[in-house]
C-alpha cells in the first residue's frame, strides 16, 4: 500500500525535485524506511548514526506528530499522508 | 578561490535582517529567506520558540516553518534558507548550528555586538554533515540599487 510522503524544500534534490513522492509501508517508521531506500540521499539527513530520527525532523500522519501517536510503530491506512516538516534550530553556542 | 555557493541580498533585505537582529538583541533572531535561485528578496522575521535560553538558541517551530514554506511558495518564490543573529558572538555557525542544520539551505549569520549589527556571513551545510560551507553574501547587483556594494563590513 503507497503512502504518500510530503517532502519539505531542503531535502527535494533527493526525490528528484518533486514535492510529494509514494513509499510502502504498514507503519510510520516502514514507509520512511522504504522512503529512503527509494531516495538513498534522504537518509543521512533524516536518521542520526545511531538509526533514530533526527530531533529536528518532525512527522506528521496527516495533521498529528508521530510522537503523540505511536511514533515510527503508528500504522499507516489507505489515503493517510505523512508529512516531513522540518524545525529550524541552532544559536551562537 | 569563489564559493561555489551565492547568495545576493536584494534591496532592503540586509538591513531588515540587521535591523531584525537588533531589535530583538540581547535575544536571537530568526527568520526565513525567500526568493528564487540565488537571490533573496524577501527575509521574513518568524518568532524564537526556544526554550533552551533565546540569548544563544533560536527555534523555528515546525507550524512556522510550514507556514513559511506555504507563503514562500504562494508568492511565486520559494525557501531558500533562513537567517539568525549571533548576539555578542561572532558571525559562524556553531556547533549545534551544524548538529541542527538541513541541507541546501542557506544559513544567513548575523553577529549583533552590544546591541549594533556587525558582520554578516552566509553558509550551506556540507552534503556529508561534517561541516558548514561558506559562501558569497552579496548585495544585489543592479547598478541602481543602493545596496549593490557586498553586505560584509
Amino acid at each position: 500500500m503507497a503512502t504518500r510522503i510530503l517532502i519539505p524544500t531542503p531535502l527535494r534534490p533527493y526525490t528528484d525535485k518533486k514535492d510529494a513522492v509514494d513509499a510502502e509501508g504498514a507503519t510510520v517508521g516502514e514507509v520512511l524506511v522504504d522512503l529512503t531506500k527509494k531516495h538513498a540521499g534522504l537518509k543521512s539527513h533524516l536518521y542520526n548514526e545511531q538509526g533514530k530520527l533526527r530531533s529536528f525532523v518532525n512527522v506528521y500522519l496527516n495533521d498529528e506528530d508521530i510522537r503523540y501517536l505511536q511514533k515510527e510503530q503508528t500504522p499507516v491506512s489507505a489515503g493517510d499522508t505523512l508529512s516531513i516538516i522540518p524545525s529550524v534550530a541552532g544559536g551562537a553556542q | 578561490m569563489a564559493s561555489e555557493h551565492v547568495v545576493i541580498l536584494a534591496p532592503g533585505v540586509d538591513a531588515a535582517i540587521r535591523r531584525h537582529g537588533e531589535e530583538t538583541y540581547p535575544h536571537e533572531c530568526c527568520g526565513a529567506l525567500v526568493g528564487m535561485g540565488e537571490r533573496v528578496t524577501a527575509a521574513v522575521p518568524l518568532p524564537n520558540t526556544t526554550e533552551e535560553g533565546p540569548r544563544r538558541r533560536f527555534l523555528v517551530r515546525p507550524s512556522d516553518y510550514r507556514l513559511a514554506e506555504q507563503q514562500a511558495g504562494a508568492a511565486g518564490g520559494e525557501l531558500l534558507g533562513f537567517y539568525h543573529s549571533h548576539p555578542d558572538h561572532p558571525a559562524r555557525p556553531s556547533q549545534f548550528d551544524l548538529d541542527h542544520a538541513w541541507p541546501n539551505f542557506a544559513y544567513v549569520i548575523v553577529a549583533v555586538a552590544a546591541g549594533a549589527a556587525r558582520d554578516m556571513t552566509v553558509w550551506w551545510l556540507k552534503e556529508d554533515r561534517s561541516s558548514f560551507e561558506e559562501g558569497d553574501l552579496n548585495g544585489d547587483e543592479n547598478p541602481d540599487s543602493d545596496t549593490a556594494a557586498a553586505v560584509h563590513r
